[in-house]
């Protein structure tokens, strides 16, 4: 019976090792903290000047950035520049067919990148992007090769190229390095490239910091309720058994 | 004579209410010892109304059109007050109905709650799980993400390997040769009436059923062999309303914290309740790597994938597939137990329903994973297993060693 019940555990671990992991590349853990307001402040305007350009937002309305400790003027002066109101949405005045002929795709809407690619992975991307001369846009990203979106904000990070190292006959990427600086240093660009996922990951969901908030007040409510609930039960039941 | 009594009188004159409500509630007898394993039938009873309701306000804002869904989910997640609360609350309760669903039918498999008066109760249940996977899966199409799109897709083409008529029949599903926005019309009505109208009707009979009968207990034994004399009320039995009211409540808020956890602090349930690829809008140009569909589906999509095709068909995987949910049915019938509960029972039947739990849970995890040759063989394992728990079950409840039942329950 023992020897039997250990062998039902045995099988039900066994899939858990028949399954080998998955090649994929090491993402870097973006540094997301949706309390820190100004760090969400200063990736709203890293989106809005270099993102908003080519990619919409299309679900997001600029108002809604209030909830990030901007005011309306603040938002109105420094962060709208292809909209009227401050209710309209963030679109991009870019045609979808002229897009697809300049780019090859049509640059996706950032609206929820963050929720289907998740905050590591856009963290990683922004900061992979190196020269490759075969690629019509000269460059490429070891996150996501052959991508069709160029590196938009190489001024700030300056030029990375491929460090190449021998794997049997083939030669492969081993890492990047830094070939002409930027505007900014390396260290400086990623605390950017922070600031912008941060951002990203707030506006794939404005609503979760309330989410959060609320949450905890219901589960304190609930178990203030559990007590009143299981006090009344056993009253109820002392009667039977 | 109070006013209220008079409008009461009033009424029983007229409609049954004073009798309905004793029957089922202030004078239905339940057996005194339910254990824990009892909270679910009632829990799944709120889950269906919690859907019921969260769902008729997001009807309110959400729009079946191909090209508004997506942009509609959206909206009411960032601009309808308190629309994410209500999103959230139907997102999550789907997986959590599953949940309580997976845990009452346990219960049943323990207790013998499916045997000898209660077929039939079993039968309008297994038809309630039925209804509620169709009524899953079109769900799930409305969003208009990626995984809709295609999980709709893959599982739309399963008809289409029925020989002879599949083709058309996919089609006649769809209403196009592809899912598209005349699909998600047609699963729009079904997930919002047709379906729903089903669950609740089958619901109720599924209770009528069990309020006929009397509810099984932990000892699989009957409560009504052993009445009161005088009264006719039986010694180990209680009535529902107040004893069981009292309890469910404090069952209601254990769950509502489980539920409240998931919803306020990982709605996604880290990609099983919300999966991030339907977070990209349908794109029926651009298939995605792996199609997964969602948990709860998961051990009857890895049946399917475990059986190889044979003459160049899918078709026997499919079947594989709708067998596993048929043989349910009839599981009042295979088993010749002469006890109910897992009590009582000898040491076959434990380790078979170890076994068949270890197959199912086993592969609704492979179902998860992308198909490797390893992966396949485990479920194809797993399958056999599955299989052998039903169709062998006349033999082995009949050569099991079972202990004697008790008269009356056991605290």
């Amino acid at each position: 019976m023992k020897r039997l019940k250990n062998f039902i555990f045995l099988l039900a671990a066994v899939p858990l090792l028949a399954v080998a992991s998955e090649g994929n590349i090491h993402l870097d853990k973006a540094p997301v903290n949706l309390a820190d307001q100004e760090s969400l402040q200063r990736g709203a305007r890293l989106f809005v000047n270099n993102c908003l350009n080519c990619h919409s937002a299309a679900y997001m309305r600029y108002s809604r950035m209030q909830d990030i400790g901007l005011t309306e003027d603040q938002i109105k002066d420094n962060l709208m520049f292809a909209a009227e109101k401050p209710g309209e949405t963030m679109k991009v005045g870019m045609s979808k067919a002229d897009a697809k002929a300049w780019f090859g795709a049509t640059p996706p809407d950032l609206s929820v990148i963050a929720r289907s690619r998740g905050a590591d992975w856009l963290y990683t991307y922004m900061r992979s992007f190196y020269r490759d001369e075969t690629r019509p846009t000269g460059w490429n990203n070891l996150v996501f090769d052959k991508v069709g979106m160029p590196h938009v904000m190489w001024n700030l990070q300056g030029e990375l190229v491929p460090r190449y190292k021998k794997e049997g006959e083939h030669e492969v990427i081993e890492g990047l390095e830094l070939a002409k600086p930027g505007s900014v240093t390396l260290a400086e660009y990623d605390a950017m490239i922070g600031d912008l996922v941060n951002y990203l990951v707030w506006m794939g969901e404005p609503a979760q910091l309330k989410r959060k908030q609320l949450g905890l007040i219901v589960l304190a409510f609930l178990a203030i309720f559990f007590v009143v609930a299981y006090y009344l039960k056993k009253e109820f039941w002392k009667d039977i058994h | 004579m109070s006013a209220l009594q008079k409008v009461m009188g009033w009424v029983d004159d007229r409609f049954p209410l004073t009798s309905t409500y004793k029957a089922h509630l202030s004078e239905y007898y339940a057996p005194k010892n339910f254990n824990f394993w009892y909270f679910f039938g009632s829990l799944a009873l709120l889950v269906l109304v919690l859907q019921i309701v969260t769902g008729i306000f997001l009807t309110m804002n959400y729009k079946p059109d191909a090209e508004l869904a997506f942009a509609s989910v959206e909206y009411i997640m960032r601009d309808v007050d308190w629309g994410w609360l209500i999103r959230y609350m139907h997102s999550t309760g789907a997986s959590m109905f599953f949940v309580v669903v997976y845990l009452h039918m346990f219960r049943g498999l323990m207790y013998g709650s499916y045997r000898k008066p209660r077929e039939l109760i079993w039968i309008f249940g297994v038809l309630i799980y039925l209804a509620l996977m169709a009524e899953a899966f079109l769900g799930y199409l409305l969003p208009w993400g990626q995984m809709s799109f295609w999980g709709a897709q893959v599982i739309v083409n399963l008809f289409a390997a029925v020989p002879f008529i599949g083709d058309d029949l996919s089609i006649w599903i769809r209403g196009d040769y592809v899912i598209s926005d005349a699909t998600l019309n047609r699963f729009f009505a079904f997930h919002v009436i047709a379906l729903p109208l089903v669950l609740i009707a089958l619901v109720a009979v599924h209770l009528v059923a069990l309020h006929e009968v009397g509810s099984n207990n932990p000892d699989g034994v009957e409560i009504k062999k052993h009445k009161d004399p005088e009264t006719h009320i039986p010694l180990d039995g209680i009535p529902f309303h107040p004893y069981y009211t009292v309890k469910d409540i404090v069952g209601v808020i254990v769950f509502l914290m489980v539920f409240s956890a998931i919803l306020f602090f990982g709605p996604e349930m880290g990609g099983y309740f919300l999966e991030a690829n339907n977070f990209v809008p349908a794109d029926p140009l651009k298939t995605p790597p792996h199609i997964a569909p969602l948990w709860y589906f998961t051990p009857f999509y890895a049946i399917l994938r475990a059986v190889p095709p044979m003459f160049g068909s899918q078709f026997p995987g499919v079947v594989a597939m709708g067998m596993s949910i048929v043989l349910l049915f009839f599981l009042p019938w295979l088993d010749r137990s002469k006890v109910k509960s897992i009590r009582y029972r000898g040491p076959i039947y434990k380790v078979m329903l170890a076994l068949f739990i270890v197959s199912f849970i086993g592969l609704g995890y492979l179902g998860l994973l992308p198909s490797t040759p390893v992966a396949t063989i485990f479920a194809q394992v797993f399958s056999v297993i599955y299989f052998l728990f039903f169709l062998l079950m006349p033999w082995y409840t009949s050569i099991d060693k079972t202990k004697p039942e008790p008269e009356r329950v056991t605290g």
